[in-house]
Parts: structure tokens; sequence; C-alpha cells
């Protein structure tokens, strides 16, 4: 599974992107917020405030309760702010 | 229909002309042109860097557009968004649409840009005296987006 961080997500875990293993237990969106967040403490400071989350499986807007498979894209980046 | 990111920066005229080329339908054009202010509140900002998600922002950016087309009557449409390093006064986005009538150029302009501000996977990074800081999503803009939504 491929991992994507943007903006300050990015800077507290430290890389941009990275690809895992999906655990078994992991069946949705929030259970990968839940997993990421024991991975260490930067995981743990950017996963801290899910309020301040927005989430895209596939390039695609999503819900924490989103399903996730082992080939999905999910993209973890505060709300945007373009324009 | 097109949309852009780019490093460089883009010349307005040169845009537009491209926009509506031949196409005599066209009766008027909205524009709106994003610059990078030098202020954030009360502290002066020395330049912005633009970060986004490739591929993630061209599809968003696309199906922004699709649903501007399929709501007004658009002749051309053109969304150019910049990333990387931005001094104040620099272009950061240009929206365009060109119609038979101004008030479909109008509100599909409008449109545009409200959607991309809260949809297009986009971040800034801001360089004041106190250091570096990501600007917070503003409410307003979801008000502004809210507006469209039906």
């Amino acid at each position: 599974m491929k991992l994507l961080y943007f903006a300050w997500v990015r800077q507290r875990i430290g890389v941009g992107q990275e690809t895992v293993s999906l655990p078994a237990e992991v069946a949705t969106v929030a259970g990968l917020v839940d997993w990421l967040r024991t991975r260490g403490p930067g995981y743990a400071e950017a996963f801290r405030d899910t309020r301040a989350i927005r989430y895209a499986v596939n390039q695609e807007y999503v819900e924490p309760d989103q399903p996730v498979s082992a080939d999905d894209e999910v993209a973890f980046f505060p709300p945007v702010t373009g324009g | 229909m097109a949309v852009r990111v780019q490093e460089a920066d883009f010349d307005v005229g040169a845009e537009l002309a491209a926009l509506t080329a031949g196409n005599h339908k066209v009766g008027g054009l909205g524009v709106f042109i994003g610059v990078v202010r030098d202020t954030a509140g009360d502290a002066a900002v020395a330049g912005m860097t633009l970060e986004h998600y490739p591929g993630m922002t061209e599809r968003q950016l696309a199906a922004i557009e699709a649903e501007a087309v399929a709501r007004w009557p658009i002749e051309a449409s053109l969304i150019v968004h910049r990333v990387g390093r931005l001094a104040p006064g620099e272009n950061i986005v240009l929206v365009a649409c060109a119609s038979a009538h101004r008030q479909a150029a109008l509100d599909a302009t409008a449109f545009l840009i409200d959607w991309l501000k809260t949809k297009a996977p986009f971040w800034k990074l801001e360089e004041t005296a106190d250091g570096e800081s990501w600007v917070d999503a503003r409410e307003s803009d979801d008000a502004a987006a809210a507006r469209w939504r039906r």
C-alpha cells in the first residue's frame, strides 16, 4: 500500500510517501490511522487531532469509514488552502 | 477546457487570447487572478511555498471544471495554478471562463475559484518574521463554496 503525506502531516511524519504492508487487522482509513499512530512519535503527533486531517483513497476524497485494500494509494493531509 | 499546474508564471493576455481564439460565439470572459499578498493579518509575508498532490490535483481541477460546464453554457474555460516558492505580487492562480453572455461567464468563474479553494489539494506555507507556518483553511472559504451547493 502506498501512503502519501502532505503539508504539516508530511513534516511531522518526516517523509512524503512510503510503501507499507497493510496489517491484517486494518480494514478502513480510520483503522489505518490508528495503526499509523503506533509507528512513532511523529505519526502520533501528526494524527493527534484527526478533525484537522482529510483523507483521499486513490486520489478521491473519502470519509474515515472508507474500506482500504493493499493496492490502494491513501493520502493524509490538512484542509486545502490553494487559490 | 484545460487545467494546468506549473511552477512558471503565466501571461494573462496570452492565456486569454488563446482561450477564445477563433471562437466567435464568445461574448464575454470572466477572469479571476489570485496574487500573493505581502501581509497575513498583522504579519509581513516575505513569500510562500505552494505544495500540491500531483495527480489528485489535476483530477480535482478537471472534476471542478466539468461541474462548471454542466451548470453553465461555457464556451471555453481555463485553470492555471502555480506551485513552488512565490514572492509577494506574484501570480498564484488564473481562472477564466468564456461564454456567450456575461452572467454565465462571471458566475462560472466565481464557482470555479470558490470550489478550487476548498477541493483542490494545494497547501500554502507562509514565511513571516516568526518563521514558516502552514496557512489555515478559512471558514469563509467554506461558506463561499457552500453557496454553490445544490
